[in-house]
């Protein structure tokens, strides 16, 4: 596989000269761009059965086998509707925010590892640039409650700006547990300081005990739901609580302007996926590696595949919530965020900080 | 005491992870849907669909023009012209049921001296237009024809209850 992009590469270089490079680039982009964008119409379809499914309903199941053309049905509709612009709203920042959520969301990408070596910009500094990244997506959120020039629309974007600042923080504080534990920001290095696995007493236990998931646990949880939160998914949607406030800062949108908060949603939501799995959950490592037969076994599945699947089995968690939890009152969601996550996070941070002074740190 | 066993409780989100167990155990549920078209769910014989007027065994068709059924029609859908027939009977010239009106609640039917005017199991019929879905003494009594078995059959199963 690597040797084959380095032959691409070379090839290239020597056919274009300079051009080659942001040729080259912009095809990597596309390379990743482009599933997420299938993903995000597929995980709208993955939602709705979901949903279905613990409501006890078949969901969506008229388009195509089992459904499986109904995003394709979505998108078309969407693609055609007319896009309503409120007489009343500022044009430029109308249009210009549903963009400004959805960049942020998929530059994001940019530092994923999706396996060894496979990431678009190995950056040092990737832990940093994410958390600028993820922090952006608000503005596209205000922006368009702003802009919009609606009642609604502005609690929403209100709604979502106090929340995103709470909730900002505390995940701030899970990732630096991360960062502690790696001794990198590095995204690549982070999941290869989860490769080696524990020394316990004597007992070499590899594979999954040496995923950040056991001395972190409590930060992985807080690191989730703070994500949850972050992507305005249930039940922290006070940002388009459709009972109170009709659907929050996108009232206003409709066509496309709406398919691009939407897109950005879900982008986000995969996105969070993606950084519980590299942070916590060993991103391409094999969880049974080193393990007896299974170990073995398993050590044939290439690394993106297990990145894949433990993405999925997050993003299967946030579609539970969604069945489960009915949405959070304002004053809750605030009390969770500086009451419980923020408190806990500063504590933990202190405990793993003494823990790796002690010989029994193992990780 | 109990404020640090309510303290773990909630921290350790117990009652949140009780709750994602049954929606958990549902997930895997077999589901209860009908899907329509293809899936029906059984009626009952006293279904109260379209209207028809039925005829007896002979082609002679029931309704006596009593105006029965016109008077106890609490919607008012029902409206009715009587005259004598060449042979000297009382009998219909008009019959109309504006089904737009019509409430279902099956009164018309058990008015009836005669059972003529009868709700059946036919619930999938539409009107395209305007004036499609005013039934008229002609159409209720084709409607009647064209379903007279299962109409019959209906009638005797529920005849014991009545």
């Amino acid at each position: 596989m690597m040797e084959l992009l380095q032959t691409v590469q070379q090839a290239g270089l020597d056919l274009l000269g300079p051009v080659w490079l942001p040729v080259w680039t912009a095809i990597k982009i596309m390379v990743i761009v482009l599933p997420i964008m299938g993903g995000v119409a597929y995980l709208t379809l993955a939602e709705r059965k979901i949903l279905g499914f613990m409501q006890v309903r078949p969901g969506p199941n008229r388009v195509g086998y089992w459904g499986l053309l109904q995003p394709v049905a979505d998108g078309l509709k969407l693609l055609m509707k007319e896009v309503i612009i409120p007489t009343n709203s500022n044009k430029f920042l109308f249009l210009a925010a549903p963009v400004l959520a959805l960049a942020p969301a998929l530059a994001a990408w940019a530092v994923i590892p999706f396996d060894d070596g496979m990431i678009l910009a190995n950056v040092n500094a990737g832990l940093l640039y994410l958390l600028a990244m993820t922090s952006l997506g608000v503005y596209g959120i205000i922006i368009a409650g702003w802009a919009s020039n609606s009642k609604y629309a502005f609690l929403g974007a209100l709604r979502s700006a106090a929340q995103i600042v709470s909730y900002e923080l505390a995940m701030g504080f899970a990732l630096v547990c991360v960062l502690l534990a790696a001794q990198s920001m590095n995204l690549g290095d982070i999941v290869r300081g989860q490769q080696n696995g524990i020394d316990l007493f004597g007992v070499k236990l590899t594979g999954v005990f040496g995923w950040y998931l056991i001395p972190l646990f409590p930060m992985f949880v807080v690191y989730f739901l703070a994500g949850v939160a972050e992507t305005n998914r249930a039940p922290f949607d006070l940002a388009e609580d459709e009972s109170a406030i009709v659907a929050g800062f996108h009232t206003e949108y409709s066509g496309m302007g709406f398919a691009l908060f939407f897109l950005a949603e879900y982008a986000n939501m995969m996105l969070i996926a993606a950084l519980t799995s590299v942070m916590f959950l060993g991103g391409w490592l094999n969880p049974f590696h080193g393990w007896p037969v299974l170990g073995a076994v398993t050590d044939l599945v290439p690394g993106l595949l297990w990145m894949l699947g433990k993405m999925s089995v997050m993003l299967f968690i946030f579609l539970w919530f969604r069945a489960t939890f009915p949405r959070y009152r304002y004053d809750q969601l605030m009390r969770l965020g500086w009451k419980v996550f923020i408190p806990l996070t500063l504590v933990w941070v202190v405990v793993i900080a003494a823990w790796m002074q002690t010989p029994y740190w193992l990780w | 005491m109990n404020k640090l066993i309510n303290f773990f409780k909630s921290f350790l989100l117990l009652e949140l992870l009780k709750g994602m167990s049954v929606t958990g155990r549902y997930f895997f549920a077999r589901h209860i849907t009908v899907e329509y078209p293809e899936e029906k769910t059984p009626q009952s014989f006293r279904f109260r669909g379209l209207h028809a007027q039925r005829r007896y065994p002979n082609g002679e068709e029931r309704c006596i023009g009593c105006k029965l059924c016109e008077a106890v029609c609490p919607a008012l859908a029902i409206k009715i012209e009587v005259a004598e027939r060449d042979d000297g009977s009382r009998r219909t010239t008009q019959y109309d049921i504006d089904l737009v009106k019509c409430i279902f609640c099956g009164f018309c039917e058990e008015s009836c001296p005669v059972d003529a005017i009868v709700e059946t199991r036919i619930y999938e019929y539409h009107g395209e237009n305007r004036g499609d879905l005013y039934y008229t003494k002609e159409m209720l009594l084709a409607v009647g024809d064209k379903h007279e078995a299962q109409i019959a059959k209906d009638r005797a199963a529920d005849a014991k209850y009545r």
